[in-house]
This record gives structure tokens, C-alpha cells and sequence, in this order.
């Protein structure tokens, strides 16, 4: 398995170097093969973070590139053995969280896709009467794990009870929210039943030849989107944010029916001691109908005042980009994006936010986005509905006064 | 007490421009840093150090260049350094990553406690940290924003989507941390000049037990099967911001006009 390139074809032009996302080529002196101590050249060489993507090879226009995937790798599994996809059901204190009814809802096209079961999966405790709920979204089975100590999130349990489920039943796909509990146990069950994950999806299919799950996701800090496949090993496992997928109307008349594992459940190493629930001030971002979000454009921490007299009048929550949360300006409870939270309002506004694409996978499913940004060329701009080019400073408290006066 | 801080290279800047003609990346002019989170572990453990007298080694896996951020840990006050480097690790997803540097960790003097930032800023995959815990059988707490250690236990609040928990494990563990925890310190002048003369420890695949069926591309299960540019929305209606009572009557009408608000 390797990239080679072909010393004599190559001839430095440099077009492949600038294809490659991973930053893996550069240009090297050589000797010219077969004349050492006579010609140098420069020629492309592939350093160890080259993971053979290929995006490489179509771009040379001297043929210098070859692709060799070698041999196909055997997976430890027999793939054929693995039928039907499951969902992670999170729960919080005994309520279903609502990524797992997006799951569902997005587990049943694949299911349609594959002719195969849809298998949501809940582990807690006094649980079970819930697990009718995911019928409606398009479960057609719900596998209840009903336990004490299954009741809080305990890291070691759920990894333990999930990867003894993954290796009973086979599921060829797994897919889970990428929240903070699927993000903490769910890599954990993927490294012990040797398999891979994909994190934070932004798309999933089925591959029409292969019959494999397409897994889509933002790479290189999300300017770029690739697919990733985990041909040889089973379950073939994802991990979605919540609000990525919608959850639609469910069916109440969808029945289903409900399996109930019982399980000797071990306690973790790790206790918990005191829960907090703590909301921010302000409406949660990830559930409210209207954000007001403001970036590193407004210049300082005090500018935030003039977001929320906006967001008072239209009864949204206060959102930031990566650039204020990181400036110190606000707490990352209220950022949005990759690494903050997916949100999806009727009602996106967008003030002082160039829009990098880290923050653009986090808000572009909105249903209207305004954007107001000095520079007309922000990316931003490229995904509002409206976008206002001007000075926040004065379009903001303008925008105020007119929603004020009605 | 030994405390191990996983730290990554990633490229300083994610603001990656896509060349429009040829709808390839430009990658000019990006300086390497160490990931952001992995800066917060960092402090984490030299707090411990300054406390307790921990000592504090740092542990990457990367190219020859990765150096650079070791380099940068130990001029902050880390005791030593190990550079996991090898061609055979080429092409490693989280997977092999984990077990990789796993196996860097057993190849060190007894560790009590690991510490890694929660995610890299260029990967953003989060499963390196308890993929790493997972192999070495150890439990793991994520998303720490205060951590205390004691001889056989560590107490932590671990943060969550709204609130957090106060939690204690066993040792050893491993850590993921939050960029509430802390703010990392500078370099100062000494540390640098020591950091300039510091040895690196080089280990190989070979050296640190690695399988070599385990690792790089061979011990991966996912595959980069495509690499695209996400498609644009339609471009919206632009409104002249030079008079911004006008732009915002006009955008609070067709709002309402919209029924959005």
C-alpha cells in the first residue's frame, strides 16, 4: 500500500502538492535516476502523513502518481455475519434525547436502503416504558438494557454492556449522537469490538454497488468534506450531531416490538459524586428558534451588549464563534459550530462572523441566516439568505430599535 | 507521580483558503502549534508539577517536525519528551492512533494519570483520548474542567452539554480536558533555552512493541474514499449596509413578510 511516484515522470511542476489536503507532499532535490553526480531536479516526494486519499493523482499530468491500495485487508470479521442497523437511544435523566429520534429517523432510510431491520438501542434504568417512543421515528425494534446501575452515565458500564450487545447480536451498522456521552463511550466500544468510527457525520448513505455506509464528514478543520467507508471491519459505526438530521413528524401508529436483555452490569471505576444542572442565562443555543451570534468582527467583549438587546427583542438565545469564545469574550457554552454546538433556528444571525467553515457546518442547516459583516467578500456571506455589508456597530442597534417600534 | 500530556502538531491556522480555478487547498504560510486543548492538558499537568513535584513527559506522534511542538511543551516546563515517529504509522486513523500510542505510554516508566486535550482542532474526532484509555484498560473521564490528584485518586468536575458532574476515579486514568480548565502559560526564557538543548526520545513502532498489523494504514478500519469542496448555497439578497436604517426596515419587512419573525 503506497503512493509512488515516478522519479522520471515527475517533473516538479508542484500541481499535485497543492491538491494534497493533508500537507503530505513537497519538493525535493534529487538526482536524476540513472545519472547521479551529472543533473539534479526537483521531484515530489511523500512524507509519513500521506493516508492515501488520492486526491493527488488525478491532478498529475505527467501520469509520475500511481495509487497502489495493494492487497484488500481482511477484517477479523465474516461481514456477511452482521445484518440490520442499529441507533443509539441516549437518555438523560430517563428522557430520550431528541438526536436519538433524528437518528432513528435517518436509521430508517438507511434501513429502506439496505432491506434490513432498524434496532434502536436503550441502556438505563426504569426505561422501558419509554422505548415505544422510537417506534414512531422508525424503529423497528428497541433492544431495552434495564439496569440500576445504568441509570446515571457510567463510561465503563455502557462500553461494556454496548460492546457485549455489538458482539451478540451483529449489527452491521452502529450510529450514535455526538454528544458528550456518545463521544465518550461510543469510541470505547469501536476499539473493542476492532472496528472503526466515523465522527461527527455530516451525511450518511448507502453505497448503491457495495452496499456499504457512506460516511460524510468535514475534514482538514471542514473546508473540505470527505467520505469515509470501513470496508473490511463490522459494525461500521458514525457518530452524528444533534439537529445534523431531522427527526420529522413521528408515526404514533407505528408499532414495534421491544426486547429486553438481561445483563449482570458491573459498576465503573470512575464514580460520580454531585450532578449540576446548570443552564446558561440565556436560552440554550442548541434548542432555541432564533440565535444572535456574534464573531471575532466585534472587536471586544462589550460589543456582546449589543447582541443582547437584539436577542431580547426577538426572544433569542446568544450565540459566538469559535474566534469570541477563544478572544475570552464568552463562554464556550454559547459557541457554535464544529467544536461548539449544531444548531438549527427558523432564525440565524450572523454579526461580525466571517464564517470559516468550522462555524458554516455548525449553523448552515438554519432555515434563515442574515448575515452582517464589513467585508463583503466573508464567506458568510455565501450561505445568508439576507446579508447586510456594514459597520455591526451601527447596523445592530439600528436593527433593535426598528423589531422595538415594530 | 508521573502525568503523561498527549499533544498534537496541527496546522496554526483552520482559516485553509480553497483555491476558486483549480478547487484545491492553499496551504501556504501555516505555521505548526500544538492543538489548542492539548495546550490546556499541558498546564494542567505542570500546575500538578509545580504542587506536587509530579513529573511531567509529553508525548506525540507525528512526522520528524512534530519535534517543534515537543520542543515547545518542554520550554513551558515539561521533564521530557518521546516522539513517537515512524513511517510504519503513516495513514493512521483513530483506531490505530489509539493503540500506537497506547503502546508509547506502556513503553514509559510507570504513568499514573494521561492527560489529553479533548479534541484536536484539525481532526475535531474526539476518540483518540478514550480510545487511548481503552487499550490501556484504564478508566477515562472526558471533557475535565478541574481536576485534583491525590496519591491514589483523582477528583474532577466533568463538564456536560448542560452542567457538569463531580466525579472520582481510581489512578491511573486518563483525562480529557476542556479549554475552561485553564490558561496556558508562556515559555519563559530559561525553559527555551533548556527546551533548545532538551533530548528528544525517538521511539519506533519497533521500539515501542507496536504490532505492525495494528498500525498505519494496515491496522486502520475506515478509508478516505473521497475528498470534495461542500457545495454553496444559492447566493441571497444583499442589502446596502451604508444606510442602516434603511437595510434594517428593509430586512425586518421581509423577515415578517416571511413569517421568520
Amino acid at each position: 500500500m503506497s503512493l509512488e511516484i515516478s522519479s522520471e515522470k515527475c517533473t516538479g511542476c508542484g500541481l499535485c502538492i497543492k491538491a494534497c489536503p493533508f500537507g503530505s507532499l513537497a519538493l525535493e532535490m534529487r538526482d536524476k535516476v540513472g545519472k547521479p553526480h551529472s543533473k539534479f531536479k526537483r521531484i515530489v516526494m511523500v512524507d509519513v502523513s500521506c493516508n492515501l486519499c488520492g486526491a493527488c493523482v488525478p491532478t498529475c499530468k505527467f501520469e509520475a502518481m500511481k495509487l497502489d491500495k495493494g492487497e484488500p485487508v481482511v477484517g477479523p470479521v465474516n461481514i456477511g455475519d452482521y445484518k440490520g442497523i442499529w441507533v443509539y437511544a441516549e437518555q438523560r435523566d430517563g428522557v430520550i434525547q431528541d438526536v436519538s429520534f433524528e437518528l432513528t429517523a435517518k436509521g430508517r432510510e438507511l434501513a429502506a436502503q439496505r432491506g434490513t431491520e432498524l434496532t434502536a438501542v436503550l441502556l438505563g434504568h426504569n426505561v422501558k416504558d419509554k422505548a415505544a417512543q422510537l417506534f414512531g421515528y422508525g424503529a423497528d425494534k428497541v433492544l431495552v438494557v434495564d439496569h440500576p446501575m445504568l441509570a446515571g452515565f457510567d463510561s465503563d458500564a455502557y462500553a461494556d454492556v454496548f460492546a457485549k450487545l455489538v458482539k451478540k447480536y451483529k449489527p452491521e451498522a452502529v450510529i450514535a449522537g455526538g454528544t458528550s456521552i456518545g463521544r465518550t463511550f461510543i469510541p470505547r466500544v469501536a476499539i473493542r469490538v476492532k472496528t472503526g468510527l466515523t465522527a461527527d457525520c455530516t451525511g450518511l448513505d448507502i453505497d448503491e454497488k457495495d452496499k456499504i455506509l457512506l460516511q460524510t464528514r468535514p475534514a482538514f478543520g471542514g473546508n473540505i468534506m470527505a467520505t469515509i467507508i470501513c470496508p473490511n471491519h463490522r459494525p461500521q459505526m458514525a457518530t452524528v450531531r444533534h439537529k445534523v438530521f431531522k427527526k420529522g413528524t413521528p408515526d404514533v401508529s407505528r408499532q414495534g416490538q421491544i426486547i429486553e436483555e438481561v445483563m449482570d452490569v458491573t459498576a465503573g471505576r470512575s464514580k460520580v459524586v454531585e450532578v449540576i444542572r446548570e443552564m446558561s442565562n440565556e436560552i440554550n443555543v442548541a434548542e432555541a428558534d432564533i440565535i444572535v451570534s456574534g464573531g471575532r468582527g466585534l472587536g471586544g467583549p462589550e460589543k456582546f451588549a449589543l447582541l443582547h438587546d437584539l436577542a431580547k427583542e426577538l426572544g433569542a438565545a446568544v450565540g459566538a464563534s469559535r474566534g469570541a469564545v477563544d478572544s475570552g469574550w464568552i463562554s464556550s457554552f454559547h459557541q457554535v459550530g464544529q467544536t461548539g454546538k449544531t444548531v438549527c433556528p427558523k432564525l440565524y444571525i450572523a454579526c461580525g462572523i466571517s464564517g470559516a467553515i468550522q462555524h458554516l457546518v455548525g449553523m448552515n442547516s438554519s432555515q434563515t441566516i442574515v448575515a452582517i459583516n464589513k467585508d463583503p467578500n466573508a464567506p458568510i456571506f455565501d450561505v445568508a439568505d439576507y446579508g447586510i455589508v456594514g459597520d455591526l456597530n451601527e447596523v445592530v442597534p439600528v436593527l433593535t430599535k426598528v423589531l422595538r417600534e415594530g | 507521580m508521573h502525568i503523561v500530556v498527549c499533544i498534537k502538531q496541527v496546522p496554526g491556522t483552520t482559516k485553509v483558503q480553497i483555491n476558486p480555478e483549480t478547487n484545491t487547498l492553499v496551504r501556504d504560510g501555516v505555521e505548526a502549534i500544538i492543538n489548542p486543548f492539548d495546550e490546556n492538558a499541558l498546564e494542567a499537568a505542570l500546575v500538578l508539577k509545580e504542587t506536587s513535584g509530579a513529573k511531567v513527559t509529553v508525548l506525540s506522534m507525528g512526522p520528524p517536525q512534530a519535534e517543534v511542538a515537543l520542543r515547545e511543551a518542554l520550554s513551558r516546563g515539561a521533564d521530557d519528551a518521546v516522539l513517537l515517529c515512524d513511517r510504519a504509522f503513516a495513514g493512521s486513523d483513530t483506531w490505530a492512533t489509539s493503540y500506537a500510542i497506547a503502546q508509547g505510554i506502556k513503553a514509559l516508566d510507570k504513568v499514573d494519570v494521561v492527560l489529553c486535550g479533548k479534541q484536536a482542532i484539525d481532526g475535531d474526532t474526539a476518540q483518540v483520548g478514550p480510545g487511548v484509555a481503552e487499550f490501556l484498560g484504564w478508566p477515562v473521564i472526558t471533557y475535565v474542567r478541574k481536576m485534583e490528584v491525590d496519591a491514589d485518586k483523582v477528583r474532577i468536575e466533568r463538564t456536560f452539554e448542560d452542567g457538569f458532574e463531580k466525579m472520582e476515579s481510581p489512578l491511573p486514568v486518563v483525562l480529557t480536558t476542556v479549554k475552561e480548565m485553564n490558561v496556558p502559560r508562556m515559555a519563559s526564557l530559561k525553559g527555551r533555552m533548556r527546551a533548545k538543548k532538551a533530548e528528544i526520545k525517538v521511539l519506533t513502532a519497533e521500539a515501542a512493541k507496536a504490532d505492525p498489523a495494528e498500525i498505519g494504514l494496515k491496522g486502520s478500519p475506515t478509508r478516505v474514499v473521497k475528498i470534495f469542496t461542500p457545495p454553496k448555497k444559492t447566493s441571497g439578497i444583499r442589502l446596502d449596509g451604508t444606510e442602516p436604517l434603511l437595510a434594517a426596515r428593509e430586512l425586518v419587512e421581509k423577515l415578517k413578510s416571511q413569517k421568520v419573525i
